[in-house]
């Protein structure tokens, strides 16, 4: 293999280790950088990134068989790249006045090169240390708001639980050591066989997992980190970094643990309803409009591990294709609450009262990304949702679609709450009317149009489906 | 005639509200999109006539099939037949008079326009599609411009109906798709391709056990947006809470998209289970007809009094499915389209009467006919088609219906059949006393007569929904004739099972 086929294979991640080397050399020049010129080029070299979804994927082993590249890698790494650009673009203004831009930037795109190396992995110690790189970096990034206590008791708490996640994974995969004595995910799908040990070994990396992706029971950090974290950081680990575990947890589910699908079948099937109706339950209830967005992921968490119990090809197509568009709905509403957040501080669900008298783009963002999130057409959010319940449907688990079909409902009411909020309240003082600034709008924009396009366009997850079978 | 007319035209002109500006021209893009609509509509009805003569086998006419999803087997399939076309002229009519009785709309216009442009989307796309998951999907569409109208236009207590509106709606759409998962897995799989397509899926069949567990889930989650008793009970408070034209829409049109759910989705494609929950459809129609009539009487708001009669009047559509005749189908589709012309009038008078005299209450008014003759005048005209006046279209379908039932020898459905049409005579009480103690009589409030009659919009309005009123009631052969085929072939499947 040539070199420059290497290099052409990790274009992605070198791509973000470039920037990631600039602002560093950038810091040590200037200790007071000119922070509109650094999120020019950060944001136009994602730009690149993003783009780098036109070119022709190639495949390719690397690294002694640890670090694989296929179609299916690189367009994960595109939209991850995607969701980065848009977590920037929309946190503009918060990002503009941060004295600390450079580190906070370093941290971010280290947790994204993280999960590139993880998506990539072809093998448990590979993705092990993808998975610790993404994690830690975010620690520090939850601790952004230096002055805010919320903020680093929020970094504690993610500290803390991935610490106690990473422990469980790696117990897991030592037992599948043990029992295989191998680490290659191609080879595990052939040694694997129904013992007990596996199967302990199978549960130990399932909950380790279910702790990233906020899975009830292992959901309790999930509210706290959320809402003491900054918009930018919640909004980037409520979509990429589950985004990007969720990637890997299919792979691993589909293709290492295939053999034991009996045992992991009820317990996916739990898993999927508790966090169905306990996601539902408490964001019936929120105030702070931040926790609320904290439930309802969770709840749509629980959406995804329904779609888990398809056939393989159907399943995974569809939980690629919510994710696409779970990054659209779940960033555009993440963005207009950021951008509320920081020129007026109002966080709390009720501060929206008569907010569409006020702020008319605004507030049908919000509702487009809610109606999406909710499973409303004409947004994409409603294929997205019925496709994961239809292949969770193709195995014939149709108690579990039809609880989670009528929880539909209830998660209906608490967006559409929010929606009456902002468009029905009479309120003496509303949020005063907000200038959401060039950069945002545009990436809000491009939320709006992927929210719409990529439900009514088919060929969308046509190519999805093209794209997981020739994988 | 290509039917994606009638999709691009409600989505131009809900385009065009959003880039015109002010509320005359907002009013007059509306307008007009919705005039086309009604003469795309009625340019339909003639070519399907055409086309029925030069070939009266097909099942469908102007089918037209995209992929959208074809590795789900999901299709954007549209054609229709005469009962597509019937509705489809109904809910024409419904957008018109709404637009028009909508003039004085001040506040948001412009949103209130899209929104309404946007149920007619949904509600074409609903009655042309012939695959399941489309259907669906636009059945949806129309949820939340609902719940905006009701909650932003609304009056009373706006946001509690609204809410209890689009939550039990989407219930019954969750029940819905339980039920289109049911049929997607069961129905035989050809060529290793499963599909979402109507008449594919009704030609391969649905094997018995998986009929009768998954028909209850679509019978009754369509009958949710028909106020299916027990679910009827956002009818009333969503009815009474919503903007004339929003009312107009959800008791003209929406309740309608349940019914023809019923039919065309859970009665045609599980004939053999529509046979076994004939007595539970029958037993559930009835107490609605008979619960709906008798719940009117004690109303004392003039909306609330029109909405319950819905839920009665609405109980006719579903009796008339669940008794598996030929006459009886013909006639539910009948009373859909009568009840939704006629309720659509009903709400109009009302909205024209509140809009003038701020109160809704009958108690209240008095004496209307006297200072504005003519929306007394429909208002009037509207009850006596209500309650079955022969002459309009009310008579006719009722009276199908009823024939249509009565050709059922079982005991029991008999009963259900007299019970219904003695609820008629309940109908007649409520009717003539709300009619009498409102428009008739001595004017209850001195500041009445200073109050002016309909302007032009508003006469426009009343009469393009009262002449489909008269023209049915007095020619329903024109009706019938439409209908006929496509009950022929639905009934074509319902013998098959019995054989």
């Amino acid at each position: 293999m040539m070199i420059t086929d290497i290099l052409f294979a990790m274009k992605h991640e070198l791509m973000i280790a470039v920037i990631i080397f600039i602002l560093l050399f950038w810091k040590i020049r200037s200790n007071e950088p000119n922070n509109a010129l650094v999120m020019a080029l950060v944001n136009g070299l994602l730009l690149l990134s993003t783009l780098f979804f036109f070119l022709n994927p190639n495949e390719s082993m690397l690294f002694n068989q640890m670090f694989k590249t296929n179609v299916l890698t690189h367009f994960q790494k595109s939209v991850l790249s995607l969701g980065m650009l848009i977590v920037s673009a929309v946190s503009y203004a918060w990002l503009l006045k941060n004295k600390n831009l450079i580190e906070f930037y370093i941290l971010m795109l280290s947790s994204l090169l993280g999960m590139f190396f993880m998506i990539s992995s072809s093998n448990l110690l590979m993705f092990y240390i993808g998975l610790e790189m993404s994690t830690i970096p975010l620690a520090a990034a939850a601790n952004f708001d230096l002055q805010r206590r919320k903020s680093s008791e929020a970094a504690m708490k993610l500290i803390l639980s991935s610490s106690f996640s990473s422990a469980l994974l790696l117990m897991g995969i030592s037992f599948i050591y043990g029992t295989c004595g191998s680490l290659q995910f191609a080879h595990l799908n052939n040694l694997l066989q129904h013992t007990p040990l596996t199967v302990f070994a199978m549960v130990l990396m399932f909950a380790g997992f279910a702790f990233k992706i906020s899975v009830v029971p292992f959901h309790l950090w999930t509210a706290d980190v959320y809402e003491g974290s900054p918009v930018p950081v919640t909004a980037f680990l409520s979509v990429l970094s589950k985004s990007a575990v969720v990637f890997v947890f299919t792979n691993v589910m589909f293709q290492v643990f295939a053999n034991l699908y009996q045992s992991w079948v009820l317990v996916v099937a739990l898993l999927a309803f508790g966090s169905i109706v306990v996601g539902n339950l408490f964001a019936l209830r929120q105030q702070n409009i931040k926790r609320f967005l904290a439930f309802s992921a969770i709840a749509q968490v629980g959406y995804i591990l329904v779609a888990l119990l398809g056939e393989s090809v159907q399943a995974q197509a569809a939980i690629f294709y919510f994710l696409l568009i779970y990054l659209f709905s779940n960033l555009a509403a993440f963005g207009v609450v950021g951008i509320i957040s920081e020129h007026t501080g109002k966080e709390n669900i009720d501060d929206y009262k008569g907010f569409y008298k006020t702020n008319k783009f605004l507030s049908w963002v919000l509702a487009i990304g809610l109606f999406s999130l909710a499973g409303v057409p004409p947004t994409a959010g409603f294929f997205g949702k019925l496709f994961l319940m239809l292949s969770g449907a193709s195995t014939g688990n149709y108690v579990l679609i039809i609880l989670a079909s009528l929880n539909l409902v209830v998660s209906f009411y608490y967006y559409l709450r929010v929606i009456r909020v902002i468009f029905m309240d009479e309120n003496d003082a509303p949020i005063e009317k907000t200038e959401a600034g060039l950069f945002p709008r545009l990436a809000l924009m491009l939320c709006i149009l992927g929210i719409v396009v990529l439900g009514l366009y088919g060929p969308a997850y046509e190519y999805i489906v093209q794209i997981v079978e020739h994988y | 005639m290509n039917l994606l007319l009638f999709i691009f035209i409600p989505l131009l002109s809900a385009i065009g509200v959003l880039v015109s500006n002010g509320l005359k021209q907002v009013r007059m893009v509306a307008f007009i999109g919705s005039a086309i609509q009604l003469l795309v509509a009625f340019y339909l009805l003639n070519q399907y006539q055409v086309a029925k003569d030069l070939d009266g086998t097909a099942l469908m006419y102007f089918e037209q099939t995209f992929a959208w999803f074809p590795s789900l087997g999901i299709q954007f399939h549209i054609g229709v037949d005469g009962i597509s076309i019937a509705m489809m002229l109904l809910t024409a009519l419904v957008v018109v008079a709404g637009v028009l009785v909508s003039f004085s709309m001040e506040t948001l216009h412009k949103e209130f326009f899209f929104l309404l442009m946007l149920l007619s989307l949904g509600a074409y796309g609903f009655f042309i599609s012939l695959d399941i998951f489309t259907m669906f999907f636009f059945l949806e569409v129309a949820v939340i411009p609902k719940f905006l109208l009701i909650g932003i236009w609304g009056s009373g207590q706006k946001e509690r109906s609204a809410m209890k509106l689009a939550l039990m709606l989407m219930g019954g759409s969750a029940l819905i798709f339980v039920g289109l998962t049911g049929v997607y897995y069961f129905t035989p799989v050809l060529a290793d391709v499963r599909t979402f397509d109507l008449m594919s899926i009704a030609k391969r069949g649905i094997p018995m056990d998986a009929q009768l567990f998954f028909f209850p889930f679509l019978f009754v989650g369509f009958g949710v947006f028909t106020a299916l008793f027990p679910f009827h009970t956002w009818v009333p408070d969503g009815h009474s809470s919503a903007p004339t034209a929003a009312s107009m829409f959800l008791a003209g049109i929406s309740m309608k998209l349940g019914g023809y759910g019923c039919l065309r989705v859970a009665t045609f494609l599980m004939p053999e289970a529509a046979q076994v929950y004939a007595p539970w459809i029958i037993a559930l129609s009835t107490i609605a007809i008979i619960y709906g009539a008798f719940a009117t009487m004690m109303q004392t708001d003039l909306k609330y009094i029109n909405a319950y009669s819905s839920v009665s009047h609405c109980g006719f559509v579903l009796l008339g499915i669940g008794m598996l005749t030929k006459t009886s189908i013909t006639g539910a589709v009948m009373q859909m389209v009568s009840h939704g012309l006629m309720t659509a009038l009903f709400f109009a008078a009302i909205g024209m009467m509140y809009s003038r005299t701020h109160t809704r209450l009958v108690s209240q008014l008095g004496g209307l006919l006297k200072v504005m003759p003519f929306i007394s005048s429909i208002f009037i005209v509207a009850g006596l088609c209500s309650l079955g006046l022969p002459g309009f279209s009310g008579f006719v379908s009722e009276m199908t219906i009823f024939v249509g039932a009565w050709q059922n020898p079982n005991m029991w459905y008999r009963i259900a059949t007299v019970l219904s049409c003695a609820s008629i005579v309940v109908t007649a009480v409520y009717i003539l006393r709300a009619a009498g103690s409102s428009v008739m009589g001595e004017i209850k409030d001195s500041h009445f007569t200073s109050l002016s009659d309909a302007i032009w919009n508003e006469k426009l309005a009343a009469v393009v929904l009262l002449s489909g009123i008269v023209i049915i009631g007095i020619a329903p052969f024109l009706l019938t004739d439409l209908l006929s085929p496509g009950a022929d072939v639905i009934m074509g499947k319902l013998f098959n099972s019995i054989k």
